[in-house]
């Protein structure tokens, strides 16, 4: 696939994912009655758009709620406020029973191939749960579509009946995405599906996704804290700190010309497999803030390399620079 | 894999084997058995074991080892009746609690707590003195006392379960709660559970021969090892072989579940994971 | 490949675990040395015996694994001769380790002053209170803010990189010649990770310590190491300076494992390619493929490779591999 300008995608691609203004609040600490003293603000007002057929990359460290973002997508959280719209149905406040026909146009893929398959199921059990709600197959054409999509991913036919236990952390991260995969999805979120990984595997699951995004036009959502992944694998990529989105643009956009500062030192902390000459590399101060006690107006304030008086005091609002590039920083 | 292990386990099947001893007994109990258990001789009172009588006669000359066979069949029928009745309700009510969370978990458990608190036996008298002592109120007494601890520890295997991601993907394929509930959650939670039935078994055959002791167990003249022991203890003193045999057999009954429910401890344990 | 004043020289280790299911040759006859003041990366996948050899060295192998063979030369002894009390003596104060999970090292129930000025007291006859100055500078020296206060601080007070931190403090208080690091960031954040690389390069500087660095994360050895030994299901099949291995990597293993990852720019402008796929997996332990553990997997393999384990041959100074490619 040709790295894509924006502009191409708005014309030719529809919106598959809207999010405006997501938020998630964890209540903690709760006093006496029951409620709350403090909120754990893990995603904090999220928005972007995810065309059809695009790959977008979600970037940040612990805490910037990256994965809460997945599974508030997916309804599998309820948020606790915002708006979502999958292929232009507002899902926000589906309740369980309505988002059951949609269910199988999102999925998710895992980060811990061993938590993330029953232990006590074979492997067509887990592959064909999916199939279970489509009712209306024969017990034959379940079979062939198990035993066709753990060919697809690389699995072989006479592992059918065997137990997760059995496999490499690789072959299993392939049973979940088998699982995922089984019923066509349109969308997938896949959630740092390869930190678990050895790095030769890795390589081999991350072709599997290419190699399965073409073949079922599918459109990913990759969550990861691994750079050089997700660059080699995005479109497009957000950066998230402390639950919001401080950055996002095209791949090639975002790595050529970071402008929030944060990205900036993101990019510059990464170990790259090259030697070469130490090279002024940013090291930031200070650990990353509690997300139950976000810092004053713009979360990064504390961090920052550039920080101004406005920093501190207000939250810098969410701009387009232009050609699909979105900055949230009191610089701009 | 488990069974391999298990095998290997010596101990554990010198306890397997003494189940099975017991449950062949009781199923064959009319076979093996010399006498009607029931048949009064009042001639033979107090007969010591002879070659008629193996193991000598009761106060009223029924035969006591016919009597210890047969009762073989009341000890393992409130145990497992008592049992099952435990781990279903147990299960029941400790996946609700563990799955749903909230007030229904709080009501659950703090009556479960509630009935844990009282002592064992003292419960079960109450709970028949109140119903009535006859069998099937003994199965029940017993498996109200058991209960909770059969809902305590699935609630702790469904709380640390249902954080599992492939709980979280079968919520995010749609099923519906119970489907991930007995699909998912119940399947992994065998291993505390297998320990504990056995365990319990082991224990509600001592509970019936102490509820035997007060009166409140089977009600004669059928006979359970239990109420066996209970009129032999008026005759301790000059036919003291009246308490040796079902005492042997009540032990070497509960030695066989605990010897095996600890092999099965072993075997399954989280090592294999 | 013995380098310029080796402080630690690990010859020929062999570390087998002895289980039902068989035996595993965890480390299957490694050999190499590291010198003052140098940082060694040792990078392999997992199983490849990395942080085995690091438990070997300090003879912490857990049953039931033995330490079959070789010696681990430090000081003109042989570790592995010497008594438990002398070996007692050599952890922590000449020799001492970190870990990924700085939980490990750092007692929950004890707060970081206790244990710091524990391993002080132990090791060295001072006062508790010169042990305590002495952490609270230490604690400085790592870049956590406050020390004074947050000495008496519990591990779990502590954020992830400031426990990791921590527990630098804690393995360089005394000095040691040589710090073995066990994956040390692999748990960070990225921006917390360059951070304690920067401290741990910065100190060991200073302090002339030489770092054995185990890790899986090929970027962070590029960046940090000098020299680079390379370990596959237990044994060092290549080993250099790191400007060798990563620009002419020799042994197959190590083209597979650099071409797996994607680079930086790798993917601009022009038609994805997909990344280099190394076909197969690692080896059980248990069942290692006869000759050269490698051959199933390896785009070169040659009859030789099936029958016979290689042996090292030098391809320039400093630079050798373990491959029939190589006379």
């Amino acid at each position: 696939m040709l790295a894509i300008s924006l502009k191409r995608m708005e014309e030719s691609m529809e919106v598959l994912l809207k999010v405006e203004n997501l938020k998630k609040h964890f209540p903690t600490n709760l006093n006496l009655f029951g409620r709350p003293r403090e909120r754990i603000r893990a995603v904090d007002g999220v928005q972007f758009e995810l065309y059809r057929g695009e790959t977008l990359g979600l970037v940040g460290e612990s805490g910037c709620g990256k994965s809460t973002t997945g599974r508030l997508i997916l309804r599998l959280i309820d948020p606790t406020d915002g708006q979502i719209w999958f292929k232009r149905q507002n899902i926000t406040n589906l309740s369980r029973i309505m988002m059951r026909p949609l269910r199988s146009s999102m999925q998710i893929i895992f980060q811990d191939p061993y938590s993330s398959l029953n232990p006590r199921m074979t492997l067509q059990e887990i592959i064909g749960e999916g199939l279970r709600l489509q009712g209306h197959l024969t017990a034959q054409e379940k079979k062939e579509r198990i035993l066709d999509m753990m060919a697809k991913v690389g699995l072989r036919p006479e592992h059918y009946n065997r137990n997760p236990h059995e496999f490499s952390g690789g072959q299993r991260q392939r049973i979940a995405i088998a699982r995922a995969i089984i019923n066509h999805p349109e969308f997938v979120v896949a959630d740092e599906p390869l930190s678990a990984l050895d790095v030769s595997v890795q390589a081999q699951v991350v072709n599997l996704l290419f190699k399965l995004k073409e073949e079922f036009h599918l459109s990913y959502l990759f969550i990861s804290h691994d750079l050089s992944v997700v660059e080699y694998i995005s479109d497009r990529i957000a950066v998230m700190y402390l639950g919001t989105i401080v950055e996002m643009a095209p791949r090639d956009q975002l790595f050529d010309s970071p402008r929030h500062p944060y990205t900036v030192a993101l990019l510059s902390a990464a170990p790259i497999p090259q030697v070469q000459k130490k090279s002024q590399r940013i090291i930031l101060k200070g650990d990353i803030p509690s997300p139950l006690r976000p810092p004053a107006g713009c979360r990064f304030h504390t961090r920052c390399l550039k920080v101004m008086e406005v920093c501190s005091q207000k939250e810098p609002k969410w701009k387009e620079l232009g050609d699909g590039h979105f900055v949230a920083c009191h610089l701009y | 894999m488990v069974w391999r292990r298990l095998l290997r386990n010596r101990i554990g099947v010198i306890g397997a084997l003494f189940i099975l001893a017991n449950f062949l007994v009781a199923i064959f109990a009319p076979w093996i058995a010399t006498h009607d258990p029931l048949k009064i001789d009042i001639q033979n009172q107090g007969a010591p074991p002879s070659s008629s009588f193996l193991f000598g006669a009761d106060e009223y000359g029924r035969d006591i080892f016919s009597r210890v066979i047969f009762g073989s069949r009341i000890s393992l029928y409130i145990s497992i009746f008592s049992v099952l009745f435990a781990l279903g309700g147990g299960v029941i009510f400790g996946a609700m609690a563990g799955y749903y969370r909230g007030w229904m978990e709080n009501l659950i458990m703090r009556f479960m707590d509630a009935i844990m608190s009282f002592p064992a036996i003292l419960l079960a008298i109450g709970i028949l003195a109140v119903l009535g002592p006859n069998l099937y109120n003994v199965v029940l007494a017993l498996g109200v006392v058991y209960l909770p601890r059969f809902a305590r520890i699935v609630h702790g295997s469904v709380l640390s379960l249902r954080e599992k991601e492939f709980v979280e993907a079968s919520v995010a394929m749609g099923n519906s709660d119970w489907i991930i509930i007995s699909r998912h959650i119940l399947p992994n939670c065998t291993a505390p559970l297998i320990v504990q039935t056995t365990a319990s078994l082991a224990y509600a055959i001592l509970a019936e021969s102490a509820l035997s002791f007060l009166g409140l167990g089977a009600p004669p003249p059928a006979p359970s090892w239990g109420n066996i022991l209970s009129d032999a203890r008026n005759f301790m003193m000059d036919n003291a072989w009246m308490t040796v045999f079902p005492g042997v057999a009540i032990t070497l009954a509960v030695l066989g579940f605990n010897l095996f429910g600890d092999a099965l401890r072993d075997a399954l344990d989280p090592r294999m994971k | 490949m013995i380098s310029p004043s080796p402080v630690l020289s690990i010859q020929n280790l062999k570390t087998f675990f002895y289980t039902r299911e068989g035996v595993a040759k965890a480390v299957n006859g490694v050999s190499f040395s590291i010198s003052k003041g140098e940082i060694l990366g040792v990078v392999g996948e997992s199983g490849c015996g990395k942080s085995m050899t690091a438990f070997s060295i300090l003879r912490l192998v857990p049953a039931p694994g033995k330490i079959v063979s070789g010696q681990v030369l430090f000081d003109q002894q042989d570790l592995l001769t010497l008594s438990w009390s002398r070996m007692r003596q050599i952890r922590g104060d000449r020799i001492s380790m970190i870990f990924q999970e700085p939980m490990i090292s750092l007692n929950p129930a004890f707060s970081i002053g206790y244990q710091l000025t524990e391993a002080l007291c132990v090791h060295r006859k001072i006062s508790r209170l010169e042990a305590r100055q002495r952490a609270i500078e230490m604690l400085g020296m790592v870049e956590i803010p406050n020390p004074e206060k947050r000495i008496n601080d519990y591990p779990h007070q502590l954020s992830g990189g400031m426990r990791q931190r921590a527990m630098i403090a804690e393995a360089l208080l005394l000095n040691p010649d040589v710090l073995l690091a066990d994956e040390p960031t692999t748990a960070l954040d990225v921006t917390i990770q360059a951070q304690v690389l920067d401290i741990l390069y910065r100190l060991t500087q200073e302090m002339r310590t030489a770092i054995l660095l185990i890790t899986h994360n090929l970027g962070i050895v590029a960046e940090s190491a000098a020299r680079v030994v390379v370990m596959y299901a237990g044994k060092v099949v290549e080993e250099g300076p790191v400007k060798d291995i990563f620009e002419a990597p020799a042994h197959p293993y190590t083209q597979g494992l650099l071409k797996s990852v994607p680079m930086p720019g790798q993917s601009r402008g022009r038609d994805r390619q997909d990344l280099y796929e190394m076909k197969g997996i690692v080896p059980s332990l248990f069942q290692l493929p006869p000759g050269c553990a490698f051959h199933p997997r390896c785009p070169y393999a040659k009859d030789s490779c099936f029958q016979e384990e290689p042996v090292g041959s030098t391809i320039s100074p400093g630079h050798s591999v373990l491959c029939w490619l190589y006379p």
